[in-house]
C-alpha cells in the first residue's frame, strides 16, 4: 500500500521517512511542552484537577514579575553560578596545568580525575550533608580535634554558609568537566607560540597570560556552556543538602519550582515560573556560545 | 656589537648524544647558514643559541657574555620559525607590536617601529588582519617583521622556508638577503637547502652527525670541500666520486683506466694511495658541449645511458669504469640514450679525497 502510495505521488517520500520521528517528536516534546504552556495560563491545581480549564492568560506572569518570593531565588541561582562556574574554571586550570606538566602517571591521574563526576548527584549530596553536619559530620569533628575551633560550625544551619557549603559540593563534583577540557585544549596548543612569546621576552607568566590562556579560551566557554546549563538547573544537591533552607537562604529556581508545583500543588503557578527560567538558560546559553564563536575565529588558522 | 661564540657545545638528551662539541665564531653583522641533512644537530645548535633548549657542556657567548643559564628573554634575539609561530589571536598589528609591548615600550613608539617594519615588508595594508586570514608568505613576512622590529642583536632563523612553496621560497629568500642588507644585524640561519646556503651566507657551516664538516664562503666550500660528504652535499646534481688508487703519479680508475693526477694537487698525493676522485656534473661534458675546453683534461669515450633535457642544457647519466656518474651536456642539442660520445674531463677542478678517512688529499 506504501509502495502505491509513494509511486503515485513521489513528493511524499520525504515525509513519509520522516513521519516515525515526528509522531515521536510530537509527543515526547511538542505536546508536553504546550500542555505545560496550557496549564502555566490557567491556576491549575493538582488537588483541583477541574481548575486545568479555566484559562487566565499571564495573570501568572504577572504576579510572578512583582513576586519577591521568585526573583530573590532568581537572583540567587544567578549568584551561585557565577561563583561556582568561576571557582570551578579556576580550579580546573589550574589542575590542568598541573597535569600537564606531568610525564608518568598522566593517563592515572586523569581517570581519577573523572571519578567525581562519575557519582550520583544525589549520593554526593548525601556525602557533604554528612560532612558539614554540625553534630557527627567529620569535618567539624576535624576542626576540633585539630583545636581550630572550640565550637560546632552550623555549617548547613547558617544562611550563608549553607550556600558555600552547596557551592564546595558543587564545585567538587564538577571541577573535572572544566580540567578535562582545558587539558584537551593544552594538548592541542602548538608550542611554536610558546617558545616565540618567550624569544621575543616573555616571562613564563606573561607567555601564560598572553598565549596560553586566550588560547584555552574557546576550551573553557564550550565547558562553561555546558556547566551553565547544568548549574542553572541544579536541584538533587540543594534537595538533599539543605531542602531551599535553612527559611529558604539557599532556595534556587528548580527548589522553589518542585515545591511550588508539587508541595503546594500549584502546578500552574510553578510551569510559569519554569518557562520565566528557561530564559536564564537561555540567555547564559547565548552567551557563552556567542564568546565561542568570537574566540574560534582566529583559532581557525594556528599554523 | 653582537658577535656569537660557541665552544665546546655540546647537546645531550640522556644518553644519547646530538651535538658533539662544536666549536664557531660568528662575527658582528655576518650572516652565517647552519646546513646539513635531518639530524645533523643544527636546529639543536640555534635553539641552543636562542635559549630554547639547555646546553649540556661547553660555553654559549651573545656579545662577549656567557648566556647559557640566561632565559631566551634575556639573550637581545629574535627567531623566525618554520611555522611562523604567530600569535593567532592577535592581529598583525598586534604580533609586530607584542616584543615591544612586554618590554614596556610606549604606545607611540611601538606604534612608529611597528609601522617602520611594516613598511619595510610590505605589510601595510595587511596591519589588520589576524594569522588565519593571511597567506603563507604574508604569515613568513610577519614573523620576520616581528623579528626585526625588536632591533635586537641577532636574528635566528629556523629553516624559515621550507613550508613555502618553490616560487615563494625564490622570492621570500631574495627578501631576506636584502632584508639583511637593511637591517645590518648578525644573522644565524638553519637551512637542509644548499642552493639557501650558497645564495645567502656570508659563510656556510656544513653540519653532519652532530659535528662541524666544513666552515667557509660558499665558494670556498664549493670549490674546496673538505670530505666527500661536503662535497657531495653542497652542489648540486651532486658531485660524482670514484674509486681509484695513484699508480705511476696517475689516478688509476678501477677498470684499470688512468687519468692524470691534477696538477695542483700533485704534491699530496703518494704512490699506491687509496682515493677517490671527486669531479662535479659540470666538469664531465661531450667534447664542445662544456664550460672550460682548454686546462688540463682527460678525454673519455662515454656510452650515454639516460639523458634529462632541460632547455639550455642536459643532464646525461652515464657510467665510467662501470660506476654511475651524471655528466653536464651544454648547449641546445637532444642525446639519445645508447649514443657514444666524447667527454672531456676538466681535471683542473677534479677533487681527490683520502678513500680510507673521506678527507681532502690536501686536507690530510
Amino acid at each position: 500500500m506504501i509502495k502505491a502510495f509513494t509511486t503515485r505521488r513521489p513528493e511524499m517520500t520525504p515525509f513519509l521517512l520522516l513521519a516515525p520521528a515526528m509522531i515521536i517528536m510530537l509527543f515526547v516534546v511538542a505536546v508536553p511542552l504546550v500542555f505545560s504552556l496550557w496549564t502555566s495560563m490557567t491556576p491549575y491545581q493538582l488537588t483541583k484537577p477541574q481548575t486545568i480549564h479555566s484559562f487566565i492568560g499571564f495573570r501568572n506572569y504577572a504576579r510572578l514579575l512583582t513576586d519577591s518570593a521568585f526573583w530573590i531565588p532568581f537572583g540567587r541561582t544567578v549568584l551561585f553560578l557565577t561563583i561556582a562556574l568561576n571557582v570551578e574554571f579556576a580550579l580546573g586550570l589550574g589542575i590542568a596545568l598541573l597535569i600537564n606538566k606531568i610525564t608518568w602517571g598522566q593517563r592515572g591521574l586523569r581517570t581519577i580525575m573523572m571519578f567525581p563526576m562519575m557519582f550520583s548527584p544525589i549520593l554526593v549530596g548525601f556525602q557533604f550533608k554528612f560532612i558539614f553536619n554540625d553534630n557527627i559530620g567529620i569535618l567539624n569533628n576535624a576542626l576540633q580535634s585539630l583545636g581550630l575551633t572550640d565550637q560546632a560550625i552550623p555549617w548547613l544551619v547558617d544562611g550563608k554558609l549553607a550556600m558555600f557549603s552547596i557551592i564546595f559540593a558543587e564545585v567538587w563534583m564538577s571541577t573535572s568537566v572544566f580540567a578535562i577540557l582545558l587539558l584537551a585544549g593544552l594538548f592541542a596548543m602548538p608550542r611554536d607560540p610558546l617558545e616565540a612569546a618567550r624569544v621575543d621576552g616573555c616571562n613564563a607568566f606573561q607567555v601564560f597570560r598572553h598565549i596560553t590562556l586566550p588560547f584555552l579560551m574557546p576550551f573553557a566557554y564550550i565547558a562553561m556552556t555546558i556547566r551553565s546549563l547544568d548549574v542553572a538547573r541544579a536541584y538533587d544537591i540543594v534537595k538533599v543538602m539543605t531542602g531551599g533552607g535553612p527559611a529558604g537562604r539557599t532556595e534556587l529556581l528548580w527548589t522553589l519550582i518542585a515545591r511550588t508545583g508539587y508541595e503546594n500543588s500549584k502546578m500552574g503557578m510553578a510551569n510559569a515560573m519554569a518557562f520565566v527560567s528557561t530564559i536564564l538558560s537561555i540567555l547564559f546559553t547565548y552567551y557563552f556560545y556567542r564568546k565561542l564563536l568570537a574566540a574560534r575565529r582566529f583559532m581557525g588558522g594556528v599554523q | 656589537m653582537a658577535e656569537i661564540t660557541l665552544e665546546k657545545v655540546v647537546k645531550k638528551y640522556g644518553a644519547v648524544g646530538v651535538v658533539h662539541g662544536i666549536d664557531l665564531a660568528i662575527a658582528h653583522q655576518e650572516f652565517v647558514v647552519l646546513v646539513g641533512p635531518s639530524g645533523c644537530g643544527k636546529s639543536t645548535t640555534l635553539r641552543m643559541i636562542a635559549g630554547l633548549e639547555d646546553i649540556t657542556g661547553g660555553l654559549v657567548k651573545i656579545g662577549g657574555t656567557v648566556v647559557n643559564d640566561l632565559p631566551p628573554r634575556k639573550r637581545n634575539i629574535s627567531m623566525v620559525f618554520q611555522n611562523y609561530a604567530l600569535y593567532p589571536h592577535m592581529d598583525v598589528r598586534a604580533n609586530l607590536g607584542f616584543g615591544l609591548k612586554i618590554a614596556g615600550q610606549s604606545p607611540a613608539e611601538i606604534t612608529k617601529r611597528v609601522s617602520e617594519a611594516a613598511e619595510i615588508l610590505g605589510l601595510t595594508p595587511l596591519l589588520d588582519r589576524t594569522p588565519a586570514e593571511l597567506s603563507g608568505g604574508q604569515r613568513q613576512r610577519v614573523a620576520m617583521g616581528r623579528a626585526i622590529v625588536r632591533n635586537p642583536d641577532a636574528f635566528l632563523f629556523d629553516e624559515p622556508l621550507s613550508n613555502l612553496d618553490a616560487k615563494l621560497r625564490g622570492q621570500m629568500r631574495a627578501e631576506i638577503k636584502k632584508l639583511h642588507q637593511t637591517v645590518k644585524t648578525t644573522v644565524v640561519y638553519v637551512t637542509h637547502d644548499q642552493v639557501e646556503a650558497m645564495t645567502l651566507a656570508d659563510r656556510i657551516v656544513v653540519m653532519r652527525d652532530g659535528h662541524i664538516e666544513q666552515v667557509g664562503t660558499p665558494m670556498e666550500v664549493f670549490n674546496h670541500p673538505l670530505t666527500t660528504f661536503v662535497a657531495t652535499f653542497i652542489g648540486s646534481p651532486p658531485m660524482n666520486l670514484l674509486p681509484a688508487t695513484i699508480t705511476g703519479g696517475a689516478v688509476q680508475l678501477s677498470d684499470g683506466s688512468t687519468v692524470p693526477v691534477p696538477d695542483r694537487l700533485r704534491g699530496f698525493v703518494t704512490e699506491g694511495m687509496k682515493v677517490q676522485l671527486g669531479i662535479r656534473p659540470d666538469d664531465i661534458s661531450p667534447i664542445g658541449h662544456g664550460l672550460s675546453q682548454d686546462g688540463p683534461g682527460a678525454e673519455l669515450r662515454l656510452t650515454v645511458a639516460l639523458a634529462e633535457p632541460l632547455g639550455m642544457e642536459s643532464l646525461i647519466y652515464t657510467h665510467i669504469a662501470g660506476q654511475e656518474v651524471q655528466a653536464k651536456l651544454y648547449g641546445p642539442r637532444i642525446v639519445q640514450p645508447g649514443e657514444t660520445l666524447d667527454f672531456r674531463l676538466a681535471l683542473d677542478r677534479a677533487h681527490l679525497f683520502d678513500a680510507a678517512t673521506g678527507r681532502s688529499v690536501r686536507a690530510a
